[in-house]
């Protein structure tokens, strides 16, 4: 991107040069930033050069003069070191580059690339037997890579204590070392130049995730894990993402267009297709936790069972879909079969929630739970054996066949634009449609009177009732709405996956969606928001999907996620302004944004901070 | 400050008529009787565990009297409380019951519920009443956030107001469903002496709308200023009921609950023990209603 975001050059100088703001390693600031610089160029012109002997290990890294694999995860880190270190001084052009924190973005990004560098000579090592198996080059960018954070770790932290205050200890100060202050309001910039920003910011989303998904070999996902998360955080703290979310906050309408036109965009970067299969398994899964964040992010209502209402739209569609092995055997047009699936899982929500949503809390949460384990095994029963045959038992109902929709097959790969898209690609599309038809009933039923007495609940349903609100109505209401739009991504799974069987709908299982990893797609991406669980949903599907050699631990290390999930960011990865106010008490009251202010009184207003 | 007793024509509001709550083997009330008139400020004072919030839960329908009905403006009430407020009558809770990290004015706004009718097939597809009637309530919300002083703050999380703006945050919410009859449990509780003031103020501007108050206090002297009647319960049974200066002067009353005349005040630490005594009352009974 070439436009460059005006900033106030009064807020950085005066932080940094205070006697407080002590680095962790005690270097002079120009010896710091000067080391940062050296060792992350370093760095990246080591990956330039060879850093292992054979093609044994993935990727390639053969080569001098080209880098490739994990070799090209430590060249964007370094250059993303190198940009934020050189924005330090103050080179223009650069400066827009960190409006919040200097300092902290830099060693983020240094960490990043120690980690994606160490972890790469430790991989190359350990697979292939011993350092010896390091080519110079590896070496040249590991060393690079801490000379930067050493550098790094030099750097002046950006918010430094206050006088009285005593620095806490080395684990308190490498922490602290990471936090920056809030980047300062932006100036204006003319209507084009913002959505041009906002466009660039999720071409940039549309491209790391794309690379996520492409990863072919789980060290290389590993890799990109390690860079994405630093760097991620880096461009958080520099004020970068809180720069971009005010700009979409203020371009609604064209931030929700850029987003699905990304995710359009996202089948014709990918020519195989596993990889849109990946891409439309993400979507199904992304909306079905949109659809239960209505229930639990909006209305409160912890729902343990959930995926029972997927399951419920699925079998319908399966059942109405002409499959040889339905036990109806007729065969709807598709949007017939979406509507009877959406009513299914209607009819079926109300039924349960009918009885269970007079209950509160806990037990709300046991009776769902008991009544999602209960749909299963009733799929299971339906087998003409030990109840009437419907639902063929335990082997399902396979062979679904492919959609037609005016006459465009989705089973077989089309040319659109110079591009082959492949059936799964073709799937992808469907599902992004309904993906956004959620997206915006999650959003207009939010903002309404509906959606308020929702939250009304959810904050204090005595107080909600007392109010005027039928407690139980709007519950059933909420309980509906999200079983329907389970319902709706139900129908398009089952073409998807060919076959609907019991074991897709447990409470917990190895393959999201289930109802617990949609609980956590929900509360780890952020309750209540809508990019939260879609985010959510694509990280807790995709980072099983391609580390599948610790499939064995996969429970355990989702838990251990959650966990320090919770202890270090409990709002979720995306926070509404309320969650981020609610578990962060800054100690000051809430201070909303105000309407910008003349052009003169916010340089006052800084110069006076 | 006085008050004006009779309007010209005087209809009842509120005409509760042997109310009485048991819990087990407790009565909390016991057959209280209690109308209140339109333009009619009424004070129910009495004892910590007299059962005045008991009493109001029982008006509003977050508790089903064990016996006796109350009727708005002669219809019979429902004990539910969301079709009390749909009928007229709005409350506000001793222990601040706002919808904290909701917003002020979407606290406001969740008290028009009630009072609109958008429903989800509207807000999903947007119908044509759908912008008009949000406007409108916005229009509304922002009016009595005028009111009650708080406009300023409008995008404020309601759990990042002081204590007592919250309180006044829970009039104007309650004032959002267009009441005709206000009940305020213990309004002016944790406030200083000015912000007891400005609470009066309010008060009197709420009855000068043409809403019927009923209110729960502590504080004698603010009873005293405000009410044109007030009533005494004890032990969950009403014993007085009568002009402010009459009740005061009774001597079951002083009794029961002053304990001395009123020349000799109540003193701060007595006031400060009474809060202390309420809160942990309170801790005990609200948390499950119903
Ligand atoms: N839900 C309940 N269950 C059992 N006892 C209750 C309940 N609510 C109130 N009480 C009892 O009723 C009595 C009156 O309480 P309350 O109405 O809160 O008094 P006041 O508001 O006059 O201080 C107290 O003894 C209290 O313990
Ligand atoms: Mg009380």
């Amino acid at each position: 991107m070439t436009t460059e975001i005006p900033m106030d050059k009064s807020t950085d100088t005066v932080k940094v040069s205070t006697a407080e703001a002590t680095p962790i390693i005690p270097l002079p600031h120009a010896a710091a930033r000067g080391l940062t610089v050296a060792g992350s160029a370093l760095a990246l012109i080591g990956t330039f050069l060879a850093w292992t002997w054979t093609e044994e290990f993935p990727g390639n890294l053969t080569v001098t003069g080209y880098p490739g694999g994990l070799q090209v995860l430590t060249l964007v880190g370094s250059v993303l070191t190198l940009l934020f270190a050189l924005s330090g001084y103050g080179i223009r052009g650069l400066g827009w580059l960190t409006p919040g924190g200097k300092n902290s973005p830099v060693l983020l990004a240094a960490l990043g690339v120690f980690g994606t560098t160490g972890y790469a000579m430790g991989a190359i090592s350990q697979e292939l037997g011993g350092l010896v198996n390091l080519e110079p080059g590896a070496w040249v960018s590991g060393i690079g890579a801490l000379v930067a954070l050493i550098g790094a770790l030099g750097l002046p932290v950006d918010q430094p204590y206050g006088a009285g205050e005593a620095a806490p200890n080395l684990w308190g100060r490498i922490r602290h070392s990471l936090t920056a202050p809030d980047p300062g309001r932006a100036k204006e910039l003319p209507s084009w130049a913002e959505i041009l920003i906002i466009a660039g910011g999720f071409g940039v989303g549309l491209y790391v995730f794309a690379y996520g998904i492409g990863t072919e070999y789980s060290e290389l996902f590993i890799g990109f894990l390690i860079v994405a998360a630093f760097g991620f955080t880096a461009v958080t703290r520099a004020g970068l993402l809180k720069r971009l979310s005010a700009l979409t906050a203020k371009h609604r309408n064209v931030t929700l267009g850029a987003a699905f036109a990304a995710a359009i965009c996202f089948p014709f970067t990918q020519s195989n297709d596993q990889f849109a299969l990946i891409g439309a398994n993400i979507l199904i899964f992304a909306t079905v936790a949109l659809g239960l964040n209505v229930v639990v992010g909006l209305a409160g209502l912890l729902d343990l069972g959930y995926v029972a209402f997927l399951g419920v739209g699925a079998y319908a569609a399966a059942l109405v879909s002409g499959s040889p092995a339905s036990t109806i055997g007729v065969k709807f047009p598709f949007w017939a079969a979406v509507l009877t699936g959406a009513a299914a899982s209607l009819i079926f929500g109300v039924v349960i929630g009918a009885p269970t949503l007079r209950l509160r809390g806990d037990y709300l949460a046991i009776v769902t739970l008991g009544f999602g384990e209960i749909f299963r095994i009733t799929m299971n029963n339906l087998n003409g054996n030990s109840g009437p045959d419907v639902t063929n038992g335990s082997n399902g109902i396979p062979q679904i066949p492919d959609l037609e929709i005016f006459g465009f097959n989705l089973g077989v790969p089309h040319d659109v634009l110079g591009h082959e898209l492949t059936r799964s690609a073709n799937y992808y599309l469907l599902m992004l449609l309904f993906t956004a038809i959620v997206v915006m009933v999650f959003r207009r039923s939010a903002e309404s009177r509906i959606g308020r007495a929702w939250v009304a609940i959810r904050e204090d349903e005595t107080a909600a009732t007392a109010m005027g609100i039928n407690g139980f109505r709007l519950k059933l209401l909420a309980f509906a709405l999200g079983a329907s739009l389970a319902g709706l991504a139900g129908t398009v799974q089952a073409h998807v996956s060919y076959s609907v069987t019991p074991e897709q709908y447990e409470f917990a299982g190895p393959v999201p969606p289930n109802s617990a990893f949609l609980l956590a797609a929900v509360i780890l991406g952020g309750m209540g928001t809508i990019s939260g669980p879609l985010v959510g949903a694509a990280l807790l599907y995709l980072i099983p999907a391609k580390l599948q050699f610790m499939a064995e631990y996969q429970l355990l290390l989702f838990g251990i996620a959650l966990m320090l999930l919770m202890r270090f960011r409990p709002e979720g990865l995306v926070a509404d302004r309320r969650k981020q106010l609610e578990f962060h008490e800054t100690g000051q009251l809430d201070v909303p944004e105000d309407k910008p202010l003349p052009e003169g009184a916010t340089g006052v207003a800084k110069a006076g901070a | 400050m006085t008050t004006t007793t009779s309007a010209p024509t005087t209809t009842t509001v509120l005409d509760a008529s042997g109310v009485t709550m048991r819990f087990g083997g407790l009565t909390a009330v016991r057959d209280v009787d209690l109308t209140v008139n339109s333009g009619e400020i009424v004070g129910l004072i009495g004892p910590n565990g007299a059962g005045k919030t008991t009493f109001f839960n029982c008006l509003t329908g977050l508790y089903v009297p064990t016996e006796g009905k109350v009727a708005y403006k002669g219809t019979v009430l429902p004990p539910k409380p969301h079709l009390v407020t749909q009928a007229g009558i709005a409350r506000t809770f001793q222990n601040i019951r706002l919808f904290a990290n909701m917003t002020v004015l979407e606290n406001v706004l969740v008290g028009r519920h009630t009072r609109t009718k958008e429903g989800l097939w509207s807000a999903l597809l947007r119908l044509p009443g759908f912008r008009k009637a949000e406007d409108a309530s916005r229009a509304r919300a922002m009016e009595l956030l005028e009111f009650t002083g708080l406009a300023a703050k409008a995008d404020h999380l309601a759990r990042n107001l002081p204590y007592g703006e919250q309180r006044k945050l829970e009039i104007a919410r309650a004032l959002a469903s267009e009441p005709g009859l206000l009940l305020l449990d213990e309004p002016t509780a944790g406030m200083n002496p000015q912000e007891t003031r400005a609470a009066e103020e309010l008060i009197f501007a709420i009855r000068d709308q043409g809403i019927a108050v009923l209110v729960i206090e502590h504080d004698i002297r603010f009873i005293m200023n405000l009410c044109d009647r007030v009533a005494v319960l004890v032990q969950g049974e009403k014993i007085v009921e009568g002009p402010a200066e009459v009740v005061q002067a009774d001597e079951r009353v002083i009794a029961a609950y002053l304990g001395t005349p009123f020349e000799g005040a109540p003193g701060a630490a007595e006031a400060a023990e009474v809060e202390a005594a309420e809160a942990e009352a309170q801790s005990t009974t609200e948390g499950d209603d119903k």
